[in-house]
């Protein structure tokens, strides 16, 4: 055990309790939080800011609101419902079709109106949101895989986590949603986690339940060394996160439409530690280097400069 | 990151904690365990007179503040009596009263007392030293023996000894000798111990004191010296010249005085008699500080009402559990559903006992996922839902205690001393987790509540801990000061080093 706690040291592994007594309380001011926290919030500040989001369709806050959601989505065949509070993707519904009066999840299940109205009414209710407080419900634009991910996604889009300390992304990865995890992109919940270099926003090998894997899981496709499309792009949008919302550790969620490009789908205050394993990396060295710069300069293209310089994936002498 | 603040902070807690704890330790002598029992004496004096119809005054010499003991307790009884209890200088006596009494009268005294080592009797210092002239020769001959005794001793204790050993001398020399010519006994010789000594100047007085026994009848009393060596009293045998007084031996009165004084009255007889009593050293550590009157016990939790005292030694257990709670999440990193839930579970398992807590907690917990589950097709809202899942929880511990008393099972029983609205929470979190992350981690985090309420029920079950939280609630400073510092700690949880230890070989 101390041999093992001896090597993470060494290899500079975030622990939780290190996380949130030196990062997440030192920089992130708790008024922040209800930035990040409710993802309506989250959605307006992205798009004043003038950065891409999926676009929302709706918002429905009330239970009778929820008779307006047919309405809402009448010309739609896809579209995905979410609680404005959930967290770790917990009460997320995907629509991916219809058929009359009911809805495809994207599992391939079934759904009629009534209990979509039901799974709806329970997120109001606060059954996702944190201290089971009322909640919104957001109504929004379905992401359609990039072909290029398709290959290595199970029925769901992949989304792509960068940490992001002080405005300088200090590391990604790649949640690649697989059978076991129904179609979502969590990785406790049997996702494949890629780690993706920095510099050159190429896949390495994947983790699946801390175990490494090389393939996906589901389509066999190997996983290291696709290159991630826009990546300069899901930088420069990631360190303008931090600009935004003012959160100076902060868990960036992006994802990518076939269409659209690269869309802002949530932050995250308290960006879990898996980042880590799916990279074979620790995060402390690199949020030390960070640290070491001072004050941020306000100039994202600046700090991305900086991160290219020093934040290249090393191979794993072992 | 400063720490200082944090460990002063900490540090200061504890010191008061375990300082306050350390007093009541000390100073009232609260036992640290349990089971510590001290023993506890009655001394009980019975005397009788007879009398004619006419006023009566009976004077009985009492223990008044006795070196190496606290009297917990005194009673006085008599018939009709009126009663005034006179301290002096160096006595204190009972003095019952009567205008008319006819027959036989009783009075009792009687003492309970404990040996404490630290007291040392509040003494007064000697007011001066008078001597009281014997009439020659016998003047004459204490001057010699007190020349010859002062020239063979070099301080007051050597000077006492030395007297202590002419007198008791088998062949005295014929000063001596003239000296003990009216009589030996014991008490004739602390006496003439006296007499000497303070004709050397030294402050010198009898003592009368009783050898503690169980179950003795007529004691007699023992006849010591107490000298002033110029700084305190010390305590001299006349018998044996041993410099000190003995734990067992008990100081009951001082100053020439007889024992008891009858006016009015004829034919007293005493009896002395003492006992031992075994009761709990908390009891004795309470009425103790009560005798001294501490601010102390004022405040204690041992003032409050018996229920009220009740339902702290369970609230001051919880301080425990949390303790634990944050040592296995943040040290460890067990998983739970809801964060202080294990220890109100780990409380209701107080009363059902581990096994049985287990077993049922997990079959009412089972019961009400499967029944949410069922009614998760009815599409109800979630209040509602929460509310029928509290109906089911209460039907069903209803359900089990009846099956188990129909199969004579008293532990089926206990189940209703579960907290409903805590099994209620169990299950919508429960039914949650199971639903959005799967059965793994659902049951994962059960097991990790479970584990976490078996631990701390069994930590917060010691006897120990039970009692030392309720005598010292002080004690708590410190638990809090730990949790202080398990809040700033920033190294790996325990199941991380696992979750990680692929990680952090070669890359720097």
């Amino acid at each position: 055990m101390l041999e093992i706690r001896r090597r993470l040291r060494q290899g500079g592994v975030l622990g939780i309790n290190q996380r949130n007594a030196e990062f997440i309380r030192r920089l992130n001011p708790r008024r922040l939080y209800p930035l990040v926290d409710d993802k309506l919030r989250t959605k307006e500040l992205a798009v004043a800011a003038g950065m891409p989001v999926p676009e929302l369709f709706g918002v429905i806050s009330t239970q009778h609101g929820i008779r307006t959601l047919p309405e809402l989505v009448a010309e739609r065949d896809q579209f995905v419902v979410k609680p404005a509070h959930g967290s770790g993707g917990n009460g997320v519904l995907v629509i991916t079709g219809r058929r009359g009066s009911l809805f495809y999840k994207s599992s391939g299940a079934l759904l009629d109106e009534r209990e979509l109205g039901h799974h709806i009414s329970n997120m109001l209710s606060g059954l996702y949101s944190l201290g089971g407080q009322r909640d919104r419900v957001l109504v929004e634009y379905y992401v359609r895989c990039d072909p290029i991910l398709e290959e290595v996604s199970y029925r769901g889009v992949p989304d792509i986590r960068l940490v992001v300390l002080n405005g300088y992304p200090v590391m990604a990865m790649i949640r690649l949603p697989t059978r076991l995890s129904d179609g979502r992109a969590n990785l406790h919940q049997g996702a494949v986690g890629v780690g993706i270099d920095l510099v050159e926003g190429r896949t390495l090998d994947g983790v699946l339940d801390n175990q490494v894997v090389t393939e996906h899981p589901d389509t066999g496709h190997r996983l290291a060394g696709l290159r991630v499309p826009a990546w300069e792009r899901i930088l420069k949008m990631a360190a303008l996160c931090h600009d935004m919302t003012g959160l100076g550790y902060l868990g960036v969620d992006i994802v990518i439409d076939r269409d659209l490009g690269p869309l802002i789908l949530e932050l995250n205050a308290r960006p879990g530690l898996n980042i880590q394993i799916a990279n074979c990396a620790g995060l402390i060295h690199r949020l030390r280097l960070v640290e070491e710069q001072g004050a941020a300069t306000p100039f994202a293209d600046d700090r991305l400069e900086f991160c290219r310089r020093y934040f290249r994936h090393q191979p794993v002498a072992s | 990151m400063k720490k200082a603040p944090l460990w002063i902070t900490a540090g200061l807690l504890t010191a008061t904690g375990l300082g306050l704890a350390l007093y009541k330790v000390v100073a009232f002598g609260f036992p640290l365990k349990p089971t510590e029992e001290s023993q506890v004496w009655t001394v009980q004096a019975r005397f009788t007179i007879d009398s004619y119809t006419r006023p009566v005054k009976a004077v009985l010499q009492i223990p008044s503040d006795p070196p190496g003991f606290a009297i917990l307790d005194e009673n006085f009884v008599s018939r009709g009596f009126g009663l005034t209890i006179v301290e002096g200088d160096e006595s204190r006596e009972a003095q019952w009263a009567i205008r008319q009494a006819a027959g036989r009268q009783t009075f009792y005294y009687r003492a309970v007392v404990t040996a404490d080592e630290h007291r040392s009797g509040s003494l007064q210092p000697p007011r001066g030293v008078e001597v009281a002239s014997l009439g020659e020769p016998f003047d004459t001959a204490r001057d010699t023996v007190v020349a010859e005794a002062e020239a063979q001793s070099a301080d007051v204790p050597s000077l006492t000894s030395e007297i202590i050993r002419r007198l008791n001398d088998s062949n005295p020399d014929e000063n001596t000798a003239l000296l003990l010519a009216e009589g030996r006994s014991l008490g004739r010789r602390a006496e003439l111990a006296v007499s000497l000594l303070t004709s050397a100047g030294v402050p010198a007085r009898v003592v009368y004191a009783l050898a503690l026994e169980d179950g003795e009848r007529f004691a007699l009393f023992v006849p010591y010296l107490e000298v002033w060596d110029g700084a305190a009293w010390r305590w001299f045998s006349p018998a044996s010249g041993e410099r000190r007084l003995p734990a067992s031996l008990f100081l009951w009165w001082r100053g020439g005085k007889a024992l008891i004084d009858v006016i009015g009255g004829f034919n007293p007889e005493v009896e002395i008699s003492t006992w031992r009593n075994v009761i709990a050293g908390l009891e004795i550590a309470e009425q103790r500080a009560d005798l001294e009157r501490s601010r102390i016990m004022d405040y204690s939790l041992l003032r409050l009402p018996i229920q009220t005292q009740s339902v702290y030694r369970v609230l001051l257990l919880i301080p425990i559990g949390a303790f634990i709670m944050v040592l296995l999440r943040n040290v460890i990193g067990v998983k739970t559903i809801g964060t202080f839930m294990p220890v109100l579970v780990a409380l209701a398992f107080r009363e059902t006992r581990l096994l049985a807590g287990l077993v049922l907690f997990l079959l009412v917990v089972a019961v009400g996922v499967g029944l949410r589950f069922i009614m998760d097709r009815l599409l109800l809202l979630m209040v509602p839902r929460l509310a029928a899942v509290l109906v089911i929880v209460v039907l069903c511990l209803l359900a089990v205690s009846i099956l188990s008393h129909r199969l004579g099972l008293e532990v089926g029983l206990s189940v209703a001393l579960f907290p409903i609205v805590i099994l209620t929470i169990a299950i919508e979190r429960f039914s949650i987790v199971l639903e959005e992350v799967g059965a793994r981690e659902a049951v994962h985090q059960g097991l990790g509540t479970l584990a976490v309420a078996a631990l701390a029920y069994l930590v917060m079950g010691l006897d120990t801990v039970e009692y030392l939280v309720f005598v010292f609630p002080e004690l708590l400073l410190v638990v809090l000061a730990g949790i202080l510092i398990v809040g700033r700690y920033t190294g790996y949880r325990l199941f991380e080093l696992l979750r990680f230890r692929e990680l952090g070989i070669g890359n720097a």
